[in-house]
């Protein structure tokens, strides 16, 4: 073979080999992006459904969380138009709702019955009154204690503790030679690790991020006692290297009976309830997450969503899988397959009125969390901003991140908290003075 | 002349050399054994290294929720594509830098390699707006066209390396003997540096398999490889690593078969000049 046939013969292999895409059956195809939680995932068990009843196909795009944000992130400010439905939180929602990114979801049928969202949701997830993005489940956070430690501490635990009492009972749960550490919480860096954490307890404590100015306030007594109390607390009854504990391990440390309390998403509780993957399912009770009697708990307020990227050629049908995967009858169809337990919660006030449903152990503190929290007004003194455990402005995300390393650091010993402080007010106002805030 | 070395040292290398490569290995072993565990048995603690009862169940729930084929053949096209466009490329033009350089062909190949030193963030919007400008956001041609970019100053170097070792001697005697370009590059420097080229395509091939910055975020349902189908078990909220092992066990079953099947290739290509 002469040498520019060969040439020729790679040249048009990888060519060929570079083309063409995987034909479909289905003349219509929506493309969702999404991320590997396990409602979502079971979600995807029953696209079947939706597609034989509207003969629309579904691909999925499943991936982990932070890749999730980059790549949408990227797609919609490029109108790259890869999606036509995107999973996004309630961080994101009002934020790309007011740029004029998301399609409006102001015209979803009667049958859909948009006012039976949980209010506090359909908020987090509206700009100026306007519902952006429909709630699929959602979550607040709040304490899963060991009944059988508890009261193996002579303690008992109330409906609503104070800090000050979840810091007792940790040191009274805590046995160092059973390797059972009394309490477990994020430390890990992050804003949506031990940053949310850390924010959503500063709240309780009569922290804020922003004044009405915008000026950070770390510099504050109130972040001090935050951040003293949590390092005080986790360095005398938490976990070893607790600083780089997110969900999954202290979620792995909770489910192995090495932990007392652990205060966390209100999602978390159909795991550690679950006889097959937890060794402690038996022995769970729930709480509201604490406060330090300021009015404000430590609890948080989250979404998954699903919402529709402006400029998508497939908007009608797009609004047809949103009304399908976050209606009525989508939980029914789980409940009624897989039991109430693992129907998406947090989303839809009928579904806490079901008396089926009310009789799964966590749903009423799952609810009231939910209820007791309010993202337009999550602190003690007066704030610019909506959001409990972030600021929903598009600069959060990078000053959080690395503000909740310095904290990190002071975690893990390597400054100290007032350095971390410190460091946190210095980022924070550099970043919020270089984005014109002040 | 070989160096005599005593039965007691060799042991001891052996045994070194076993432990260096076990510990390198540990972390895939470790996501094998995993990917037969249940979920539980997957964050026991203390682990649980053999003594468990082996379960195909993660694999048959990756098979039953994920397109693996489809994956799978996307990577094969990918890194395959990538591969065979850097290799028309780069050969020539280490050809033309080893035997024909110019006064600027060191600067050019220290710039090539300066461009290993950009973050790939850095470019991912203005790669990401030309992609939508061109049509080939989701496509494995696109991804083929970036990979092959991104390789190819490696490519080159190994290539240029391994050619400069052939003496220009040989070449200036298959020209005296009446061999046009065409000859010298196909009948006389292509036999001589089988083993480099070969090499440097099976490292390409194995570097394109794994790229997982591009691959990740050029695609979406299409033109996804192996990277995305692992980063689809990866999740926030719940311990699934027993399937996350099956779906990455999945992942690099093909290219550790080629890696083993190939080894022999890859050490004497990599470690061997042209002139022995």
């Amino acid at each position: 073979m002469s040498l520019k046939s060969t040439l020729g013969a790679a040249t048009a292999l990888a060519l060929i080999t570079a083309s063409g895409a995987f034909a479909d059956g289905h003349s219509k195809t929506i493309t969702i992006a999404t991320v590997n939680n396990g409602d979502m995932i079971r979600m995807q068990g029953y696209t079947d459904n939706f597609t034989e009843a509207t003969g629309i196909a579904v691909e999925w795009v499943t991936l982990e969380e932070n890749v999730l944000r980059q790549r949408v992130t990227t797609d919609i400010t490029t109108k790259g138009g890869q999606f036509d439905i995107m999973t996004i939180g309630m961080y994101e929602t009002p934020i790309w709702g007011a740029n004029g990114w998301l399609v409006p979801l102001d015209d979803l049928s009667a049958e859909y019955d948009v006012g039976d969202i949980l209010p506090a949701m359909a908020g987090g997830l509206s700009h100026e009154g306007t519902l952006f993005a429909a709630p699929f489940y959602g979550e607040s956070s709040m304490i899963m204690y060991r009944t059988d430690l508890m009261e193996a501490a002579g303690m008992e635990m109330p409906d609503a503790p104070t800090w000050e009492f979840i810091a007792e009972a940790a040191a009274a749960m805590t046995d160092r030679d059973n390797e059972i550490n009394g309490i477990c919480l994020r430390g890990k860096a992050g804003w949506g690790e031990g940053g949310a954490f850390i924010t959503a307890m500063s709240n309780s404590f009569g922290a804020r991020w922003f004044d009405e100015d915008w000026n950070a306030q770390f510099d504050t007594e109130q972040w001090a006692n935050t951040l003293n109390f949590y390092k005080s607390m986790m360095d005398a009854s938490g976990p070893a290297g607790y600083a780089t504990n997110g969900f999954n391990e202290n979620l792995n440390l909770f489910q192995q009976g090495k932990c007392g309390m652990w205060i966390d998403a209100t999602v978390a509780a159909s795991f550690v309830t679950n006889p097959d993957d937890s060794t402690v399912a038996d022995s769970v009770g729930f709480a509201l997450a604490p406060d330090t009697g300021l009015g404000k708990r430590s609890n948080w307020l989250w979404a998954w969503a699903l919402g529709i990227p402006a400029g998508t050629e497939q908007e009608a049908e797009a609004k047809q899988f949103i009304e399908w995967a976050t209606s009525k009858d989508y939980i029914e169809l789980v409940a009624a397959n897989e039991g109430w337990a693992n129907v998406p919660p947090g989303a839809r006030t009928s579904l806490y009125e079901n008396p089926e449903y009310q009789k799964v152990p966590f749903a009423k503190m799952t609810l009231d969390s939910i209820l007791s929290a309010d993202p337009t007004d999550s602190t003690v003194e007066p704030s610019p901003y909506v959001g409990i455990q972030f600021a929903a402005i598009p600069e959060f995300a990078g000053i959080a991140t690395e503000v909740s390393q310095e904290f990190s650091a002071a975690y893990a010993g390597q400054q100290t908290v007032e350095e971390a402080l410190a460091k946190a007010q210095a980022i924070t106002n550099e970043a919020m003075e270089a984005a014109g805030y002040r | 002349m070989a160096r005599a070395v005593s039965p007691r040292r060799k042991l001891m290398n052996t045994t070194f050399a076993w432990a260096i490569g076990l510990l390198i290995f540990f972390p895939i072993l470790w996501t094998i054994l995993t990917s037969f565990k249940t979920e539980a048995q997957a964050i026991a603690s203390p682990p649980i290294f053999l003594g468990f009862d082996w379960t195909l169940e993660n694999y048959s729930v990756v098979m039953e929720r994920s397109n693996y084929g489809r994956f799978l053949w996307n990577s094969i096209i990918i890194a395959g594509g990538s591969t065979i466009l850097g290799c028309i490329i780069a050969v020539p033009a280490a050809w033309s830098m080893a035997f024909v350089p110019s006064k600027r062909t060191k600067d050019i190949l220290l710039w090539m390699l300066s461009t290993k030193m950009l973050p790939a963030v850095g470019v991912l919007y203005p790669i990401y707006l030309l992609f939508i400008q061109m049509g080939l956001l989701d496509s494995r041609a696109g991804l083929v066209i970036v990979l092959m970019l991104i390789n190819l100053p490696i490519i080159i170097w190994m290539l240029y390396t391994y050619f400069k070792e052939i003496p220009g001697e040989i070449l200036e005697a298959a020209r005296m003997d009446g061999a046009g370009l065409k000859e010298e590059l196909l009948y006389v420097l292509t036999p001589m540096a089988i083993p480099g080229i070969a090499s440097t395509l099976l490292l390409n091939f194995i570097l394109a398999w794994n790229e997982a910055f591009w691959t990740l975020n050029l695609t979406a349902a299409k033109a996804a490889p192996l990277t995305a189908f692992i980063a689809s078990y990866s999740s926030p909220e719940g311990l699934f690593f027993a399937k996350l092992s099956a779906a990455s066990t999945m992942a690099i079953a093909p290219i550790l078969i080629l890696g083993w099947f190939s080894q022999k290739q890859l050490v004497r290509g990599l470690t061997f000049g042209a002139v022995k």
